[in-house]
């Protein structure tokens, strides 16, 4: 993985690091537009590795790649590159041929990557395979395929914090500077105190882009004035919202600008320490940013005397065990300092006494990727973009019943409908959108009336939600709403910390409650309609204390998902107690069937298969389903090979 | 600084940096709490402590809350109630329902809340953990189902006693407290000290009950039951059973003891004597041999567990002598047996002590002789208020009466144990004694008493200069071998207590148990120290008569067979 | 051997002690309760911190996963794309709950969150083995393929 070419190495160390003069000679763009590929003298093949691409075998076909460039003696290089953001498409293949421009590939597999190749290079397009070309007016272009940018789904887009996913090697420090990367850090550090840095931030209006939504600077200002001769900067790439991968990709994608954010980050609040938070899942993550610090230390990017201007700035990796609390600061630096991630009462404010209980920032990843931005186009640029209380751009995730699912940079301030309409697609097959929920287990649904909400923190709480994780999960009229914010519940009471009462008892009362109006009665003394409608009434109870009394984030924002599908889907909650009836299909237990008599052969299948002893009948004869002992299970359903089960 | 700050549309004063809580506390308002502890930093954890501050849209916990000026703040508004009220009903939904039959009915934390915010209807039900009790300790039942997570027992086991027995397990609605690797508590490193008890809102930890046994002995016409008392218990249940408290009421126990029915009733003061003597003389023999010092006290079963499971290096330090309730008892099954002619196995000896360690000291091996125990039964403290109660005996009516021969003597030393620090001085005076064969011109150590953590001092014995340390609270008994390991310290003799405080505050006592009470409980001991006229464990004319009549000398064969015991290195998992 | 991975952390830490619950699980897939002893000599920590510490995390397991460990995401995308048919069917198939193991030790389950390959649900995985698109009627299949291949 690692490609430190000692050369190229001099080169951009003498030439572009310590050059400290805005303009560069010609003769070094040169080199720079070789070494980040823009000019290209063999064929390049670009394979984007990912976790989605790997789970569906990139790696095998990566060594397919390198085996067919062997066995032609092709002089055609392989790299990878992170991801396009596009994960419906993944594994995405781009071959660029000099002289030609560069051509992408969607769904490439072990079985079409030899056809595209084989084509491609005897100038024939893989008509199933291509997505689309990239624009560039000096190189011929491919007939009949699409550009980049005219796709919808990168059309619509702003790209800033995803701008070099997908095109460079995540783990190449070379093409990372050659695109312009570490400059905004040395021009900090070399030209800026940490006091101008936190002022830059702050006039930015940059905010926090974990959830919260608080400002950076104003939170680096904190923690910049508490004195202190030891203070800590955190990423917090502890992405686990269960819906949620951007950061996750982000990463794989870009690790060198997420060191870039820590690093101008940690100088702005005078800490020579920083960590960085990630699931240890996060494998591919994890390699890549670990390499990524390998290779800015062997640039002098970080570690003693940054490059002679006397600031020194170490960065460890630490590996989280997997708890979705500690996407909370207090929790996040418990989980640090080798304790359970348990989230502690604010005040004391992390800012002000945090890790080891020195003034700690945590920032989470977007955020950090914002700063280099911030300080290369400046305050006020990034100021004019987005809307006046919400600054920039913000990323989504985007998954659940949408055609394009992935990443989805935009202004502040798109509407929801262009993001699942016009970059999305639109929803699977044509059917019908029921809710988007915003923000996983924190978060909250949204219907179709709110679609033309123009998203930025302020709008999306006065929807009274959250932006969490800004994970967005599409629902389509076959998803239940119950069954949605059951499984968040269940989520949570899983993993609240456990310390605190609301939180730890509260939802497990909300997620039974939950179960109770999804299941049909048990017996006498359960789930009868009065009480299933009281577990309702009680539903609203809960979670306002819930709310009011918990102990961090993740409780306080608990209940989210319960009180924004009330608000909005309350007949659905009516239809599943009154009705005992689930329109979509999903809640099993409250499926009913019966059998067409007229169909039925008796041939006892279904009888002999129902788990609850259900259906009676003698052979030869219709039989007939007891509703009292029907569980919904729907293996009779399953099983009938006369279709003489009706579902109802 | 004081500041001021509005509470319920009235200003209050406060000083800055305290807390909303203690500043709502100093003012006389009660804001309910469950995992709030007296001297411990706030953990958050509980949200009973919740108040309406304006400005801000969540409830405070008045607990971790920092005043500021120009809090305005409600602490009983409806909002507060009602929350507070829902997070009760919360804990009972997972709590069982068997409140009529728990040990803490009268006396739980939880049910009180229950009852001062009227939770009068089952608003929440659902599931409840299914956790099983461990009743695996000879000293301590746990039983997690009544567990509400407070984390008060996790946090003194760690940060008083630094055994760290208990943490938390797992997270979400599978958080439990758990010993190491979810062992049974006999398994673990519990030292059975039983100031978790002494913490637990409910019912979730409490002492393992030996009451039924007691019973039927003394219902067997065959069996001679005798009961003995810790000198400590004398001076903390007045107030319990509804007596004047700030006296020793020793003879009022006797009488309520032999009303129950006890045969005979001994005050354990006579055996803190008893171990005074044997102890000083061994110390006395150590400093002339000059080997094995600085020597540790061995009163302290709970301490004397934790010694060989995490100081097994230091086992030859620490005094071979059992401590006053063994000696006492094989005491009562050798020396009383033959004078009075009973067969040791005729009788059952029970000892009431404020202590759950002693109900693990009692039953081990090296306290038994031919299969015959030194104690039959340990009842705590509270176990003896219930016994008084069970018997409908009205203490009220009776009058005092004197303990039995031939352990009717005792001197102000044999109380003095009862606190921590008293031993050490108890030892001082009759270590003079037997060194020098000289009374110690001063004989009450004014540094050796006192609530600080760690005491020391140098007393002068003939023409030696010799240190005693006295440490109360596991955690400063290891950081004092931290530095005697290190080379520190040139003190001879070492007096260690598990619990805080001593004796006075053992985990087996009631539950009345604020540092006034503490003092109160000390005070009753100092003052008797004053007031006696015999105020060194060797001029009880008692102990002399043993030693005359059965002992021998201190340190005799015989006092080694009867007075003495050997420790082992204990693996358990720490 | 688990002194040499201590001797990896010569810093005697409270913070080391994520990264060495991890290395040792990497090198031995679970924490068995003489490494828990052991690092807790190393780092003068009490063994139930420790316990406690480790049972919080969902990445620490106490007993070795089984020939053929399974998992099968639970990440938001796989909910809604119906993965809990998938996990009922393997369930009831294998006869173990989220945790277990075969009797015969053969296959150990584990729902994990989000997988990270949200458009390709429902994912599932045994041992190195990525399964995407997963339908309920290729379970028996992959599950036989499996017990063959053990055969």
């Amino acid at each position: 993985m690692d490609k430190i070419n000692e050369l190229n190495k001099d080169f951009l160390i003498t030439k572009v690091l310590h050059n400290a003069h805005e303009t560069l000679d010609k003769e070094v763009v040169a080199k720079l537009a070789a070494i980040k590929r823009d000019k290209i003298n063999k064929p390049i093949i670009t394979i984007g590795v990912n976790t989605p691409s790997r789970i569906i075998g990139v790696d095998e076909i990566k060594l397919g790649l390198l085996e067919y460039v062997h066995d032609r003696n092709f002089d055609a290089q392989v790299i990878d590159v992170g991801s396009l953001g596009l994960t419906t498409y993944e594994p995405i293949l781009s071959v660029h041929l000099p002289g030609k421009t560069k051509l992408y590939f969607k769904n490439v597999s072990l079985e079409n990557y030899i056809s595209i190749l084989d084509g491609t290079f005897n100038n024939y397009i893989h008509e199933e395979a291509v997505l689309c070309q990239v624009r560039n007016d000096i190189f011929e272009q491919w007939e009949q395929v699409p550009f980049m940018d005219e796709l919808p789904y990168f059309k619509n887009q702003q790209r800033l914090v995803l701008k070099n996913c997908g095109f460079i090697d995540p783990n190449s420090i070379e093409e990372y500077i050659a695109t312009g990367g570490y400059k905004s850090f040395l021009k900090t550090i070399r030209n800026n105190t940490p006091e101008e840095v936190c002022e830059k931030i702050e006039n930015s209006n940059l905010r926090g882009r974990g959830g919260e939504g608080y400002p950076t600077g104003k939170k680096w200002r904190v923690a910049l004035e508490t004195a202190s001769e030891q203070k800590y900067l955190i990423c917090n790439a502890g992405e686990s919202d269960p819906g949620a991968f951007m950061e996750r990709l982000l990463i794989e994608s870009d690790p060198h600008k997420i060191i870039e954010g820590i690093s101008i980050s940690a100088y702005a609040i005078g800490a020579q320490k920083a960590y960085v938070y990630i699931e240890s899942e996060y494998e591919i993550a994890v390699a890549r940013l670990k390499n990524a610090i390998k290779q800015a230390k062997e640039y002098g990017i970080i570690g003693h005397d940054i490059l002679n201007s006397g600031y020194n700035l170490d960065i460890i990796i630490k590996e989280g065990a997997g708890a979705y609390v500690c996407g909370e600061e207090t929790a996040l630096i418990s989980s640090i300092e080798g304790k359970r991630g348990k989230p502690h009462s604010k005040p004391p404010y992390p800012a002000t006494k945090g890790l080891f209980g020195r003034p700690t920032v945590v920032n989470n990843v977007e955020t950090l990727v914002n700063i280099p931005i911030i300080i290369e186009k400046g305050a006020n640029w990034f100021k004019s973009l987005g809307t006046e209380g919400s600054s920039g751009t913000k990323v989504f995730s985007i998954s659940g019943k949408v055609d394009y699912k992935g990443l989805v940079e935009v202004e502040m301030g798109t509407k929801l409908r262009d993001i699942i309409f016009r970059i999305s697609g639109g929803i699977v097959q044509g059917k019908k959108f029921k809710a988007l929920h915003i923000g996983g287990p924190s978060g909250g649904c949204l219907t179709e009336d709110h679609l033309d909400i123009e998203i930025d923190y302020e709008a999306i709480s006065q929807a009274g939600i959250s932006l969490g994780s800004a994970g967005m999960v599409v629902l389509d009229e076959d998803n239940c709403i119950i069954d949605m914010v059951k499984y968040f519940m269940n989520f949570l009471q899983e993993e609240s910390c456990g310390i605190c009462i609301p939180c730890r008892e509260g939802t497990r009362r909300m997620h039974e409650i939950l179960e109770n109006i999804s299941k049909r009665p048990k017996d006498d003394n359960g789930n009868t309609t009065l009480q299933r409608f009281k577990g309702v009434m009680q539903l609203e109870n809960l979670a306002e204390v819930i709310k009011d009394t918990s102990m961090c984030g993740l409780g306080r924002k608990a209940a989210n998902p319960v009180l924004s599908s009330l608000k909005w889907f309350r007949d659905e909650y009516e239809e599943h107690i009154f009705e005992r009836n689930c329109e979509a299909g999903i809640c099993q237990e409250l499926r009913t069937f019966e059998i067409n008599i007229d169909a039925c052969t008796g041939c006892t299948l279904c009888a002999k298969k129902c788990p609850t002893g259900a259906i009676i009948g003698s052979p030869q004869n219709a039989h007939f389903i007891v509703q009292d002992k029907c569980i919904g299970c729907g293996i009779c359903y399953d099983t009938c090979k006369f279709s003489a089960i009706i579902s109802k | 600084m004081v500041i001021e700050i509005e509470v319920n549309g009235k200003n209050i004063k406060a000083n800055k940096g305290d807390t909303i809580l203690e500043t709502l506390y100093n003012n006389g308002i009660k804001v309910p709490t469950l995992c709030r502890m007296d001297g411990f930093t706030p953990t958050g954890a509980c949200r009973m402590c919740v108040v309406e501050v304006e400005g801000k849209t969540d409830l405070i916990p008045s607990c971790s809350f920092p005043v500021d000026e120009s809090l305005k703040i409600k602490t009983h508004s409806t909002r507060v109630i009602r929350a507070r009220k829902m997070l009760v009903e919360l804990l009972l939904s997972n709590h069982p329902d068997d409140c009529l039959y728990c040990i803490r009915n009268g006396n739980c934390e939880l049910q009180d809340l229950a009852v001062e915010l009227n939770v009068r209807e089952r608003r929440i039900s659902g599931d409840k953990s299914k956790l099983n009790s461990d009743h695996s300790s000879p000293g301590i039942i746990r039983d997690p189902a009544k567990c509400i997570l407070c984390g008060r027992c996790v946090r003194v086991c760690e940060e008083i006693l630094d055994v760290s027995t208990f943490d938390f397990m797992r997270r979400g609605n599978k958080t439990a407290i758990s010993t190491s690797m979810n062992k049974d508590l006999n398994f673990s490193n519990c030292i059975n000290c039983g100031q978790c008890i002494m913490t637990c809102p409910t019912g979730a930890l409490h002492e393992k009950t030996n009451f039924d046994i007691v019973q039927d002995m003394i219902n067997n016409p065959e069996m001679n039951v005798i009961a003995q008392f810790s000198p400590s218990i004398a001076v903390s249940l007045a107030d319990e059973l509804g007596l004047r408290s700030g006296k020793d009421i020793s003879g009022i126990l006797v009488a309520a003891l032999k009303r129950i029915g006890f045969d005979k009733v001994f005050d354990t003061s006579f055996g803190v004597d008893l171990a005074i003597y044997e102890q000083s003389a061994e110390l006395a023999d150590r400093i002339k041999n000059d080997e094995n010092l600085p020597m540790f006290s061995s009163c302290c079963s709970g301490w004397i567990k934790h010694m060989e499971q995490s100081h097994p290096d230091m086992i030859d330090n620490v005094s071979t002598s059992k401590s006053p309730q063994q000696m006492m008892g094989a005491m009562i099954k050798s020396y009383f047996a033959e004078k009075e002619d009973i067969s040791p196995n005729k009788i059952f000896s029970v000892s009431i002590m404020p202590c759950t360690a002693k109900k693990f000291e009692a039953q081990r091996e090296e306290m038994t002789h031919k299969g015959v125990s030194d104690i039959d039964v340990v009842l705590t403290t509270r176990e003896l208020v219930k016994l008084i109660h069970l018997y409908g005996i009205d203490v009220q009516s009776l009058d005092e009466e004197k303990s039995d021969a031939p352990f009717n003597n005792r001197s102000s030393a044999g109380k003095m144990p009862a606190v921590s620090g008293g031993l050490a001085e108890s030892i001082a005076r009759t270590l003079a004694f037997h060194l020098t064969e000289k009374e110690l011109t001063n004989i009450k150590i004014a540094k050796l008493r006192g609530t600080k953590e760690r005491r020391e001092t140098y007393v002068k014995i003939g023409r030696q200069q010799i240190g005693f340390a006295v440490v109360s609270g596991l955690k400063n008994a290891n950081n004092l071998i931290k530095e005697i390991r290190d080379g520190k310290s040139d003190i001879k003799f070492i007096e260690v207590m598990a619990c805080p405080g001593g004796c006075i505050n053992g985990g087996g006592q009631v539950f009345t148990n604020d540092d006034k009470a503490l003092k109160n409980r000390a005070k009753i001991i100092y003052d008797l120290d004053d007031k006696e006229a015999i105020n060194v464990a060797h001029k009880n004319s008692g102990i002399l008569e043993l030693y005359k009549e059965f002992l021998g000398e201190p340190m005799s064969e015989k006092c080694v067979k009867f007075l003495h015991t050997k420790y082992t290195q204990r693996d358990v998992l720490l | 051997m688990i002194e040499s991975i201590l001797e990896k952390y010569p810093f005697v830490q409270r913070d080391n002690i994520i990264p060495i619950l991890q290395d040792i699980q990497k090198n031995y897939g679970f924490l068995s309760e003489e490494s828990i002893i052991k690092v807790g000599k190393y780092l003068n920590m009490p063994t139930s911190k420790i316990y406690g510490l480790a049972t919080f995390y969902n990445q620490f397991r106490f007993e070795a996963k089984a020939k053929y460990h399974i998992r099968i995401c639970n990440g938001t995308s796989c909910h809604i794309n119906s993965n809990l048919i998938i996990i009922n069917e393997i369930k009831k198939r294998l006869g173990i709950e989220n945790g277990g193991i075969t009797k015969d030790g053969l296959f150990s389950l584990e729902e994990t969150t989000c997988m990270g390959a949200c458009g390709l649900g429902p994912v599932m995985a045994i041992n190195e083995r990525y399964y995407t698109e997963v339908n309920v009627n290729k379970i028996p299949e992959i599950i036989e393929y499996y017990l063959n291949n053990d055969k």
